[in-house]
Parts: structure tokens; sequence; C-alpha cells
């Protein structure tokens, strides 16, 4: 049972005894338990630990369950530090030599090493993957146990809400995001301090603050990644958000089809209960608040602000026609602001180092860094994050080590079934949420996926619409039936049987849809396929007789 | 195995204790009450929703409404372990099709079947986030990365007999 804090100075006493606590001279293993666990993290992990224990070097070496350490390509990972190694591709039975090698004497095992042109790079350091990255919202990730809230105490956490809590008034607060440049990271890009402005305004006995994690787009992992690897940091930003709107319940979505997720934020959730971060009179200063889990059901449409509050209510997932916006009447038809896990989790960068220092990031319309799920065919798949204003090319080639088994790049898919594909004319475009939006597609929640010169980019639209089609709600007729007549267009060209006027037609249909739809997904369901006509029309014609 | 159930032997007392955890609530959140009790019976029994619905007081369309519009509820018996293929983006582009392929395959059923003993029930997910090791399945909550039809067979068959 960890103990109650009851005011600011309990905070800071329990700082210094948890840096205290991890300040040691040991050597420190992380092993990635998170999305490493597909490829056998957990056994690398029980083999550490038993091994540690049999040869008696309890005193010596620590091994520590960590978040995504970002270069998922060489998964299972870990890091030795001292003196700062990165090991992939680890396996139980090379266990022992690295503790007798690396560990002990201090010698590197070279196959276990990323390599970049054939020259093997041990030291995180000097890994381009990862010195050309900007880890503000990843800092802990991957580099604390995200179950013990010692390590997030000891890395400053929750010192932004105490600031919050005890220095600022609820309208400083809101000026201070407003003042940021921070915008909605789950894709629409709205200013966050704005839309908590609304929800500070509107006149409630109770008023709700949201997560939206119910990261549906196929392709993005990035929300998964900070609530499996940072989940503090998470409820941190919704007690700040909270506190400025003068909510006093919480509730976080997510994806039933995130079990790691939901196991580690239940985890955070229990012990911010405990320090009385959560709950009645939170640290001394009379603010109320608690937060619950929601788990979704499957059905990515939720994943849009009404729908999911439908949802949160127990009812099908449906949108509904705004306004009146969820800011004015949200769940159970009160004041409600929806963030994204990514958005909440940058307010206690700001709260604690201020919005000057956050602005010097990023580009004017877009400050601060942006995560990236970097999948498809590129070497270093895993989980970026860069400046704001960084471009593909950067993304791609410097961080991503480029295409593998030496083809062409071709274009990068953002935005999922919301977006579009950006082709190699436009590589050196710096990335912010404007910039993408002029070449037809948009930067969404954060799924970049590369696609080489093999992949056929009229079967990667036909392959979004098939997605959409199916995740349509069916409410309004210009999704349902759009969805299904442009997929049916798309299924015959890409099984050969294309006809005179399909382009014609498949756009005119994406207009309408796009125009007459009534929530997002239906307006943004053409996307794939307006971007793929616009770059990739010879593909088309070529399918064409 | 509470799959092969058939509705005589249903037990309905066991749906009670379920809803009585929510309706005490502010809020009696029918989409829980479904989850906990497809945790409870392995699906959704129609005898255990008349239940909910007498207890909750919700009309039993409105039930069957909620249940189909979101895929994780099952009004039939499932299999003991659900097989999710992701057909997420970056499994598509990197072979998934194969993976399933093999799936329907070795285990003789299409996407939502369940197998004539009552084994696997094979569904597809639209992204289950990890994306890097594509193509992926879970099995239970266990993820697998990296298939290949034949990984994919040699994973499905330490299931078989567990």
């Amino acid at each position: 049972m960890l103990k109650r804090l009851i005011s600011n100075n309990d905070l800071l006493a329990m700082k210094r005894a948890c840096e205290e606590k991890l300040k040691s001279d040991k050597v420190r293993v992380y092993v990635c338990m998170t999305g490493c666990r597909a490829l056998g993290a957990e056994e690398v992990y029980g083999e550490f630990q038993q091994q540690v224990k049999m040869q008696g070097l309890e005193d010596r070496v620590e091994v520590v369950e960590t978040g995504c350490q970002g270069l998922c390509a060489r998964a299972p990972v870990m890091t030795i530090d001292p003196p700062g190694i990165f090991y992939g591709r680890v396996t139980v039975d090379i266990v022992p030599e690295i503790i007798s090698s690396t560990i002990l004497k201090g010698e590197v095992i070279n196959k276990l090493c990323y390599a970049e042109a054939g020259k093997k790079i041990p030291h995180v350091k000097d890994i381009p993957f990862y010195n050309k990255q900007q880890k503000l919202i990843l800092r802990n990730c991957g580099v604390i146990d995200p179950n013990n809230v010692e390590h997030y105490i000891a890395n400053n956490g929750y010192e932004g809400l105490a600031k919050a809590l005890f220095n600022l008034q609820p309208e400083e607060i809101i000026k201070e995001i407003e003042n940021s440049g921070l915008r909605g990271r789950g894709g629409g890009g709205f200013p966050t301090g704005t839309k908590w402005g609304f929800v500070r305004q509107a006149k409630s006995d109770i008023k709700y603050v949201v997560c939206n994690a119910d990261e549906g787009d196929p392709g993005a992992f990035m929300d998964r990644a900070i609530l499996e690897g940072d989940p503090h940091s998470v409820v941190e930003g919704m007690i700040t958000a909270a506190f400025a709107m003068g909510a006093n319940k919480g509730f976080v979505y997510v994806r039933a089809e995130y079990p790691i997720a939901i196991d580690h934020l239940e985890c955070a959730i229990n012990q911010a209960r405990q320090l009385n971060l959560l709950g009645d009179n939170i640290l001394g200063s009379g603010f109320n608040f608690d937060l619950e889990i929601k788990k979704g059901a499957g059905a990515f449409v939720c994943g849009e602000e009404t729908a999911l509050i439908a949802s949160i209510e127990g009812k099908r997932g449906m949108p509904r026609p705004r306004p009146p916006f969820p800011a004015i009447s949200g769940l159970w038809k009160k004041p409600t602001n929806i963030n994204n896990v990514e958005t909440f989790a940058n307010v206690p960068l700001i709260m604690q180092h201020g919005s000057d220092w956050y602005k010097q990031f990023g580009t004017k319309n877009g400050a601060g860094t942006k995560i990236f799920a970097l999948a498809g065919n590129v070497k270093n798949t895993g989980l970026v994050e860069v400046p704001m204003g960084t471009t593909l090319r950067e993304i791609v080639f410097d961080i991503g080590g480029g295409i593998p088994g030496r083809r062409q790049f071709k274009a990068a898919q953002m935005g999922g079934p919301s977006g579009g594909c950006v082709p190699t004319e436009h590589l050196d475009l710096p990335i912010d949420y404007e910039s993408v939006k002029e070449v037809g597609a948009i930067m969404g929640s954060g799924g970049l996926i590369v696609m080489d010169e093999k992949t056929s980019m009229v079967e990667i639209a036909r392959y979004f619409m098939e997605f959409v089609q199916e995740e349509s709600c069916g409410k309004c007729g210009p999704c349902r039936i759009g969805t299904k007549r442009m997929l049916e267009v798309l299924t015959r060209l890409v099984g050969g049987n294309g006809c005179k006027g399909d382009v014609e037609a498949l756009t005119e249909m994406a207009h309408v849809t796009k125009n007459a739809s009534l929530c997002g997904l239906g307006q943004t369901a053409p996307n794939p396929v307006l971007s793929t006509i616009r770059f990739f029309l010879k593909e088309f014609e070529e399918l064409i007789p | 195995m509470e799959g092969k159930e058939s509705s005589k032997e249903i037990d309905i007392s066991r749906v009670r204790g379920i809803v009585s955890k929510f309706t005490d609530r502010d809020d009696p959140n029918l989409i829980s009450v479904l989850q906990n009790t497809q945790d409870e019976y392995g699906y959704l029994p129609k005898p255990v929703l008349k239940e909910i619905s007498n207890l909750m007081d919700i009309p039993l369309t409105r039930i069957f409404g909620v249940i189909t519009f979101y895929s994780q509820f099952a009004l039939e018996p499932r299999g003991k372990h659900a097989v999710k293929v992701c057909s997420g983006t970056a499994c598509h582009v990197k072979g998934a099709e194969d993976v399933k392929q093999k799936l329907r395959d070795e285990l003789q059923v299409r996407e939502g079947g369940t197998t004539a003993d009552y084994q696997f029930t094979l569904e597809t997910v639209a992204c289950i986030g990890t994306c890097f090791l594509a193509p992926v399945m879970m099995i239970d909550e266990r993820y697998y990365g990296k298939l290949t039809a034949e990984k994919t067979s040699e994973i499905v068959g330490t299931y078989t007999n567990k």
C-alpha cells in the first residue's frame, strides 16, 4: 500500500525518496514487455531474472520491465545501462552470454547489435533511429517500469499537476495550454486550450473529461504505446484538464483489443488513488476527481466523439449531428471534454516547463512533437517521436532506415482510412497539420505506413474502402451507400474488370460522400480514393481497357 | 466448457450477480453488463439476455440492437480459443492474406466461424496495434508476430490439445 499524499510537500518528499531509492550503481537491464511480447519478451525477461538470482547478482544487476523502446523491428529488444547498449532479437538461450560478456565484462555481442550498412552500432546514443528523434512525450517510455509509480514520480511525475493545483488558477491553466499551441493529436488538430475553454465556460453542476483511447485506425499504435509505457502521464494530464474545467469525473474509453494497455492503466489508476492523486481532496487541494475505464466493444466509428459518448452511455455507438457540441451537451447531456491519449500526455510537460518552453519545438502552426507509428515496407518499423515540421524523408530514410530489399519508396500512407498517400515528390514536405492536408492526406493520429514500388495503390484504396464500408454504422445514407458503391467499383477494377468511366464515377461518388455524410467517418472515407486518383491516376488507367 | 452448454442447462442465476453489480450504480451500463456476461458464459445465450432485459427493464430489442452493433459480442457459443487475425494496413501490405488462408485451411472454418470441436473461433480484427511485427495474430490474449503460413500452423498446433 502506498502512503497517501496530503500536500505538495508530501509529493516533493516522495520524489526525493524515490530518487534516493532508484539511485544505485547497479547495471540496469531494461526489457520491453509490451509489443515485444509477441516475439517472446516474457520468456527473455523471466530468464534474466532467474539467471541474476541463480548467479547471485542481485546487488549488481537489476532487471526492469518497460514499455515500448521504439525500435520494434528488432523485437524482442533490451537496453543495458550503463553503458547504454541496445540489443535486439534477444532469445532465451543467449541471456547467460549477455550476463557473462556484456554485463560483467563490458564486451559487446555483435550479432545482437543494430546494424546499418553492415556496420554494427552498439550504443543507443549512436543509433540514428534514436538520435534523430526528439522524445518529449515518450521520454519515460522504455525507460521506466510503467507499473511502478515510484519510477514516474522520480522522473518529475505529477509535478506539473501540483503546479497547476497550487500555483495556477483554472483560467490560467487554460491560458497556458492555449499559449502553448497544443492541438488535438487524434487527427482533428483542434486547439486544445480553446476546447477546454468552452467546457470551462459551460454552466453545469456536472462536467466530464473523457480520454479517447479507441485507437482504431489500422496502422496506428501510438496511444497503445503511451498507455502501456507511461500510463501515469495520461492520468496526470486528465486530472489537470479536469481541474482546469471544473470536472469531477473522467472516463478513459479504451479498445478491448489492447489488453496490456488496459492492464497498465488500471494499475496506474489504482496507484494514483492510493496516493491521493485521484479521489477526494487531491493532494490536499480540495479538488475531487476520479477516473474510470470503459472498454470498447469493437466498433471503429466509436472513435468519433459523439459515437464514443453514446457507447459510454451503453448504447449503439452511432454519431449524431453537431451542434450541440460535446463541450455544451456531451455525456448524459452534460458538458464534456474529449481529448485523445497523446494530447493528454502533452499536458504534464506544458504545466511543468511552461508554454514558452514547449513552443520552441515544432512549427508555427504545430507546436510540440508528434509520435508516428512507422510500419509497412520500411527497415526500422517502430515508434517514432519527432518535432512537427520534420520531413517525411527524415522519418522514412534517416530514422526509418529506408526501404528493405533494395526496393524504391513509392508512397507513405498517412492518416489511415481517413487519410491519403504522400508520393515521392512530396518526400521533403515538412509535416504539420496544414502541409499534409494540402497534399490530400491528413496527419491523422500518426499511423504512417510505407509502401514500396511493388504495392498496388488501387488495391490499397480498395482495402481502405472495404474497411470503412464494414465500419460504417449505417445511420446516414451517403456513407452507408456511398462506401458500398465505391467499394464495388474498386473491387471490379482490382479484379481486372474495369470499365470506362470508373474513375469519373469514383470521383463523383467520393465528393458526394464527403460532403453529405453525417460524421467524420463518412466525410473522410473517400480520402484514400481521391488521393490515389490524384497521385496514381496511371495505375487506374492501366486497369481500364 | 461453457460453449457447449445447451439452452436447457444454462444457469441463469449467474447473470443476476453481474447485473446487480451494475444496477447499484448511477449509470447501469448495458455494454459493461453484456461484456461481463459474455466473460462469464463465453457468449450471450438468449435466456440470459431475457433475464437481463427483465432485471434492467430494457426491451430485448434494444439489447439485441446493441449486441449486433459491436463486433465483440457473440450470440452463438464460441470456441475455447479466440484466434484473431489482424487485417490492418501494415499486415495487409505484409501478407496477412496468406496467414488467413492458412488458418481457414487448418481450422476448416471461415472468418467468424467456430470449429466443430469448439476449440477455436476464427476472427479478423481491424488492427491490434502491433503493426511493426506484421503480419500478426492474437490467440486469446497472446500476441504472435512476423507470421508466415508455416509459423501460423505451428502456433495453432500448440493450442490444439490445450
